[in-house]
């Protein structure tokens, strides 16, 4: 069963702070949900899906008590920052054999100002992996050396995922880093974890957002505009017992389902919104998706390819997790939100591409080079 | 700088060792890197499982392997996090042994030592842990505690 066209996204909000010291990671939930409800021009009493993943405080059971939804479909699909956009595809199935109608997809977290996500201690990986010292920086960091090792990338060209980040993120007033960098100041910042720098690094936000998901029926009689869901497609990557290869990502498997069941290709692709962790998650997610060859992804992003509106596949409008912000260490909504806006045509006029009908979203969760979840979604602003 | 002394730039992470992973933990006790393999088809999966995923019925034996690796892909990590953050900078790396799997670890290096992916290394155990002997890896110029002549560059 194809979920090309069995549900539009016709709610979407992106809570507005960055720095939440006073309110709780289920109070973002309850406001990004209310925001995004409003949006659609619906209430809580016409939720019969909820979708939350593994930052939601309690589960999904305290967070629908505390929300006071009723819901006859639940899904809790926990794959890091790429959760949101699964999650979206996930309600999409769910409307196409009629399980639900509405569904709400939530997310928040206080990555800046309360306690960051713990590694459970009880997987199997624990005892081969927690002794080193993977930290996510250092994680990307090996896929980074790699890929500069078999393909020639330098630290300049991942420098400019960040510059393009950046110069959208200027138009946002609500970024975290809301200024324009150069190539030079980004390869010029401190060191993380080499070849990364602090600049290559996205930002550490509190923060959130929602997503209401609907069937064509109930988009019909709504007064909104939304996004249509075209295809989408998740993987698992992971070390293949031993086969680990750090030049791709689990977008060689997502992309390509999603591109065949939306029957498009990556050149009808008018604007992406890439999980953008780090600058080389990104350069090695447009060669998976085949926005360019692989190992071309360096040469890709350089001389203004991923600028909005103008360049030749404007990413990330907002400013991305790069510049704008990265609530719960998750980027997988926040990057969905930003595309329904480019089909709604309510970006920022200073980024919104012109006639934006396909965009496509992109989360990975986890870890470059250990495991991650990755999905893929592509949207139209169809409303037939 | 014997192997013991340059451990101790690491800190002490508790692990627990599972139970069917009894053989790998007991060997890693001995200083000794076994590696568990399919007797059907040869396979030496990372991490170690007492199980072949495509041979689920086959018996699985541990084989001992020399410890020699060479670098995949490895990080200066300045920034350590968690336990690590008194740590930094230490060396994550991805390594590959001999006609085996890739492994997560850290690289023990010399002094000032730069480091290059296809560089070798062999295998060492950190005992200090009261769970499980953890393993990493050294350079040969760590080993040997000569700083390395000529060092290359890192890629």
């Amino acid at each position: 069963m194809s979920i090309k066209g069995a549900a539009y996204i016709v709610g979407a909000f992106e809570h507005p702070g960055r720095v939440l010291p006073d309110i709780s990671a289920s109070q973002i939930h309850a406001e990004c949900a209310f925001g995004a409800l409003a949006d659609a021009g619906l209430s809580v009493s016409d939720v019969d899906g909820y979708l939350v993943s593994g930052e939601a405080p309690g589960g999904v059971t305290a967070m629908a008590d505390y929300l006071g939804l009723s819901v006859r479909y639940i899904d809790t699909t926990d794959i890091g920052g790429s959760s949101y956009v699964s999650e979206v595809a996930h309600a999409a199935q769910a409307i196409a054999a009629g399980k639900c109608s509405v569904a709400l997809v939530t997310m928040g977290g206080r990555p800046r100002s309360g306690a960051r996500r713990a590694v459970p201690a009880t997987a199997p990986t624990t005892p081969f992996e927690a002794p080193y010292g993977h930290s996510n920086p250092a994680s990307y960091a090996l896929a980074a050396r790699r890929h500069m090792y078999e393909f020639g990338t330098t630290s300049e060209q991942l420098a400019a995922v960040k510059v393009a980040a950046s110069k959208h993120a200027v138009h946002n007033e609500f970024a975290f880093l809301q200024r324009e960098v150069t190539i030079e100041e980004v390869v010029e910042s401190p060191l993380i974890a080499d070849p990364l720098h602090r600049l290559d690094c996205c930002v550490v936000t509190d923060g959130g957002g929602a997503l209401v998901v609907v069937s064509p029926e109930v988009y019909r009689r709504l007064d909104r505009s939304g996004a249509k869901i075209m295809g989408a497609g998740e993987a698992i990557k992971h070390t293949a017992g031993g086969a680990l290869d750090l030049t791709y990502t689990g977008a060689v498997w997502s992309g390509p389902a999603a591109f065949a069941e939306a029957g498009v290709t990556p050149a009808d692709i008018d604007v992406v919104s890439i999980y953008d962790s780090f600058t080389i998650t990104v350069i090695q997610t447009l060669e998976d998706l085949g926005f360019c060859a692989k190992g071309e992804g360096g040469r890709f992003v350089m001389d203004g390819a991923l600028h909005a509106p103008f360049g030749a596949l404007p990413f990330n409008t907002d400013g991305g997790s790069l510049c704008n912000n990265h609530p719960a260490n998750r980027g997988g909504m926040t990057r969905t939100i930003e595309a329904v806006r480019q089909l709604r045509g309510e970006a920022h006029p200073a980024v919104q591409v012109a006639d934006c009908e396909l965009a496509l979203v992109h989360g990975t969760g986890g870890w470059l080079a250990t495991r991650m979840g990755s999905a893929t979604m592509i949207l139209s602003n169809e409303d037939g | 700088m014997g192997v013991e002394q340059a451990m101790e730039r690491f800190p002490i992470v508790e692990v627990t060792a599972e139970p069917e992973l009894e053989p790998y933990w007991s060997a890693a006790r001995e200083g000794r890197l076994v590696l568990a393999r399919c007797s059907v088809c040869g396979a030496t999966p990372w991490m170690p499982r007492p199980f072949c995923s495509t041979h689920p019925r086959a018996v699985v034996e541990w084989i001992e392997t020399g410890g020699r690796a060479t670098i995949y892909s490895w990080t200066t990590v300045m920034k350590g996090e968690g336990v690590f953050k008194d740590s930094s900078p230490y060396v994550l790396a991805v390594v590959e042994l001999e006609d085996g799997p890739r492994i997560l670890t850290n690289v023990v290096t010399g002094d000032d030592e730069h480091l290059c992916i296809g560089q070798p290394v062999s295998a060492v155990f950190d005992h200090r842990a009261a769970g499980g002997s953890i393993l990493r890896f050294i350079t040969d110029d760590a080993r040997t505690g000569t700083p390395l002549a000529g060092a290359q560059h890192g890629n």
